[in-house]
This record gives C-alpha cells, sequence and structure tokens, in this order.
C-alpha cells in the first residue's frame, strides 16, 4: 500500500500559472495543500525548490520539486493517470503541446503588454494580441472545448483568457477579447467558468479586479507580470 | 517507408540539428527537405501556418512543428528505440525543465553575442558565461545530462556546441576556459554518429554568422 502522498503548492492567488495547476489537481481528484507565497517576499522554501527562476507554482510531491506550470501539468498527467488531460495518440499530443507553448510564448504576453503601454506601441501590441486570438479562435472552431469533450491541457493552458484578460483589460479601459470577433472563445470562456471543478479554483473576479487595480502604477511603470 | 517522414529545415539550424539527432538515435529513416527561408516552400508554410518556421516533421502528412515537441514526439512514435526521455515522471519533468531553459537562454543571448557591440554585448557575455556556469554545474561529473544515456537535455544543447566558437569568438572569452566539462560533455557527444553527421564545423558556423552580420549591418 502507497505511503500517504504528500503534495503541496507553492502558489500565488492571483496567479493564473499556479491556478493551472491546482486546476489539473482538482480535476484528477489529488488532495494537495496550497502554500501562499509572499512574492515580495520569497520563502526560503520557494528559493531552495525553484533555485533557478525563483519562480511560483512549484509543485512539491513527497519533497520532490518541480517548477515551470507546463512541466508540472505533464508531470501531474504522468503522475495521476485518471481523466487524463492530455490525449493518448503522439500527433494529439504533439499538438496540445504546440499550442500551450504557443499561448505561453505569444498569446499572453502581447495581451498583457497591450494593457499597460500606450500610444503606437500599444497598437502594436493589440494587433499582435488580436492576431493570436484569432489563430486560437479559428483552432477552436465548433468545439466545446481545445481538449475535445473535456478539459485538457490547452484548456488549462488558456485559462489566462477565461478571466485575467478580462480583468486587466478592464483596469487598461481597453477591449480585447469580444464576442464579435471571437465567437468560439468567448463561447470558451462561458463553457469553462461554468465548469464547477473550474469555479472552485479560480479566484474571487472582484478580488483580482482590486489587485490589479492596486497595482496600476507599479505595472505601467515596470510592465513586468510581478507574479 | 521512408517518404512517410519528411522533415523540413534548414542546414545550419540548431534546432532542426535537434531533430536530425533525434531521428538518427532512433535509426529513422526520413526524407530532409532544405528550405530557403526567404522563399519559404507552399509545403512549410502549409505545415506550420501559425509560425512559417523550420523545422517542422511531417509523418504520414501529418505535421509537429516546435523543435522539443518534434523530437518528444519521435520518442512516443518510435518507442522501441532507445528512449529520448527517461521513463520516471520527475526525471522527465527535470529533462523538460532542463530542455526548456537551454531553450529560453542559449539562442536568445547568443544571437546577442554577434548582433551586438560596446556595453551591450559586455552584458550578454556576462549573461552567455552565467548561462554556460549553470549548465555546467547541472552536468556535474556525469557523462552526459541523461546521466549514463544521452538524452533529451543532451540532444537539445548538443547543437550548440557547433556555436561556441562563434560566440567566443565575437564574444571574447573562452568556453573551454569558462565550462572545461561542458567542453568536454561536447566532444564526447560529438563521438556518437548521430552528432558527428549532423553538426558542421563550428568554422562554417562562424563563417555562416559572418554572412548573417553582413545582412543585418553589423560591424
Amino acid at each position: 500500500m502507497a505511503e500517504a502522498e504528500q503534495v503541496k503548492v507553492l502558489r500565488f492567488w492571483a496567479s493564473p500559472w499556479s491556478f493551472r495547476v491546482e486546476l489539473a489537481l482538482k480535476l484528477k481528484g489529488v488532495p494537495h495543500e496550497k502554500v501562499e507565497e509572499d512574492l515580495a517576499n520569497k520563502s526560503p522554501l520557494l528559493l531552495a525548490s525553484n533555485p533557478i527562476h525563483k519562480k511560483i507554482p512549484v509543485l512539491l510531491h513527497n519533497g520532490k520539486a518541480i517548477p515551470e506550470s507546463l512541466i508540472i501539468l505533464e508531470y501531474i498527467d504522468e503522475t495521476w493517470t485518471d481523466n487524463p488531460i492530455l490525449p493518448k495518440a503522439p500527433h494529439e499530443r504533439g499538438m496540445a503541446r504546440f499550442w500551450s507553448r504557443f499561448i505561453d510564448d505569444k498569446c499572453v504576453g502581447a495581451c498583457w503588454m497591450s494593457c499597460w503601454t500606450e500610444g503606437e506601441t500599444q497598437q502594436m501590441f493589440m494587433e499582435q494580441a488580436r492576431a493570436c486570438l484569432r489563430i486560437l479562435d479559428d483552432e477552436l472552431g465548433g468545439r466545446r472545448f481545445f481538449g475535445g469533450e473535456s478539459i485538457g491541457l490547452v484548456d488549462i493552458s488558456a485559462s489566462f483568457f477565461a478571466l485575467w484578460l478580462g480583468v486587466l483589460q478592464e483596469v487598461a479601459g481597453i477591449s480585447l477579447i469580444n464576442g464579435d470577433e471571437f465567437p468560439n472563445l468567448c463561447r470558451w470562456i462561458e463553457g469553462f467558468v461554468a465548469s464547477d471543478v473550474v469555479t472552485e479554483c479560480l479566484p474571487p473576479r472582484d478580488k483580482l479586479l482590486a489587485v490589479f487595480q492596486s497595482k496600476k502604477q507599479a505595472i505601467l511603470a515596470t510592465k513586468s507580470m510581478v507574479y | 517507408m521512408a517518404e512517410a517522414v519528411v522533415l523540413l529545415d534548414v542546414w545550419v539550424s540548431p534546432f532542426g540539428q535537434r531533430c536530425r539527432i533525434a531521428l538518427a538515435e532512433k535509426g529513422v529513416a526520413y526524407e530532409y527537405k532544405e528550405e530557403d527561408l526567404s522563399n519559404k516552400s507552399p509545403m512549410l508554410l502549409q505545415a506550420n501556418p501559425v509560425h512559417k518556421k523550420i523545422p517542422v516533421l511531417i509523418h504520414d502528412g501529418k505535421p509537429v512543428c516546435e523543435s522539443l515537441v518534434i523530437v518528444q514526439y519521435i520518442d512516443e512514435v518510435w518507442s522501441d528505440g532507445a528512449p529520448i526521455l527517461p521513463a520516471d515522471p520527475y526525471a522527465r519533468a527535470q529533462a523538460r525543465f532542463w530542455g526548456d531553459f537551454v531553450d529560453k537562454k542559449i539562442y536568445e543571448c547568443g544571437t546577442r553575442l554577434w548582433k551586438l557591440k560596446g556595453e551591450a554585448l559586455q552584458e550578454a557575455k556576462k549573461e552567455f558565461i552565467e548561462i554556460l556556469k549553470v549548465l555546467e554545474a547541472e552536468l556535474g561529473d556525469r557523462k552526459y545530462f541523461g546521466g549514463d544515456a544521452f538524452g533529451y537535455v543532451d540532444i537539445a544543447l548538443v547543437p550548440f556546441f557547433a556555436w561556441f566558437y562563434t560566440y567566443e569568438t565575437c564574444g571574447g572569452f573562452s568556453v573551454e576556459a569558462e565550462a572545461p566539462k561542458l567542453v568536454a560533455w561536447g566532444k564526447r557527444c560529438m563521438e556518437r554518429e548521430s552528432v558527428s553527421q549532423t553538426l558542421y564545423d563550428p568554422l562554417k558556423v562562424y563563417e555562416f554568422v559572418g554572412f548573417l552580420k553582413k545582412k543585418y549591418g553589423v560591424e
């Protein structure tokens, strides 16, 4: 019989990256402890667990530290094999990995920078962000989720768009994601946030809005993601 | 069956070389198609419409893009060859972490070494040496990043071994002086046919970068 598992997530309540990890664990029914980090004063445990990047999230499984949200998601899928989040067939797995990286490498950054720049620079980022959202909207098509009938790796990776983007564009006073230009994505957002498991994990929208409003000046100065 | 596997690539690309090494390690026969990046083929534009970049692996008509995604795909499809990623999930996570580290750090910082001058170059040099030292610390005294077996992280990093000469010459430092274990590792990897048959002579890479420098007006 397996000894009691110790699963901890070093996290920050407002971070979409640690949300990904918690959602995956919840989808798989893995009991875990959430360890809240103060990002202005990172714990010795965090610094020891992720010495290279010093960032959350970090998954601690029986003392083993796994950093980087997409890497954690694959680890979770390989360790707790019920309710798989990656498809079985190699080509589909390759596509899921491709789209998750596209979201991380291109989409989120363009959306973030759109919110915190102005003038011509902002226009440039907004065009980039819209181009990314269009590509994602086309890729999703009429499917319920990127993973098909159930939430998968790409849906979990895309959770930034389900809540955080809406909050950020409100704080910044711009409009990026809208039902006219991106009907599939908006439909996906509705379905995603309506899922019980997702609702249980999402941070409260009003709290998120308040924290980004309060950090607005600091973010405008540095453009850094803060988390 | 060779026609069932096609690799769209460019000869000098370290990212394409990762795929070539992985295919060679697994003994997979494939058709290599050299792309002209100033005149991308319809096949490339159709296979990678999002990024329009090489490498792309096309297997039975289905494209796979992004070099490390391709390497994992190769490992999963040709699973009876020697494994590229280890079996244990934690070891796999560590391998992916370091592959990701190489992806994020080496090429970008290395490019600054040949593109920039003055203070910006000095900054890039400092960063690059730091990256080398971090990688060397991770390697430790092991034969390969994968331990006794040549694996994912080795494949992710080794194409850049042929770029060390370019980086150190442009940056004004010695990779061997800063990270001798890493150089020894590179030489061990070069003893493998998959690597020695894939990597180009460092002088050829330097010559290619010279051509790029002219193209971008760097001097």
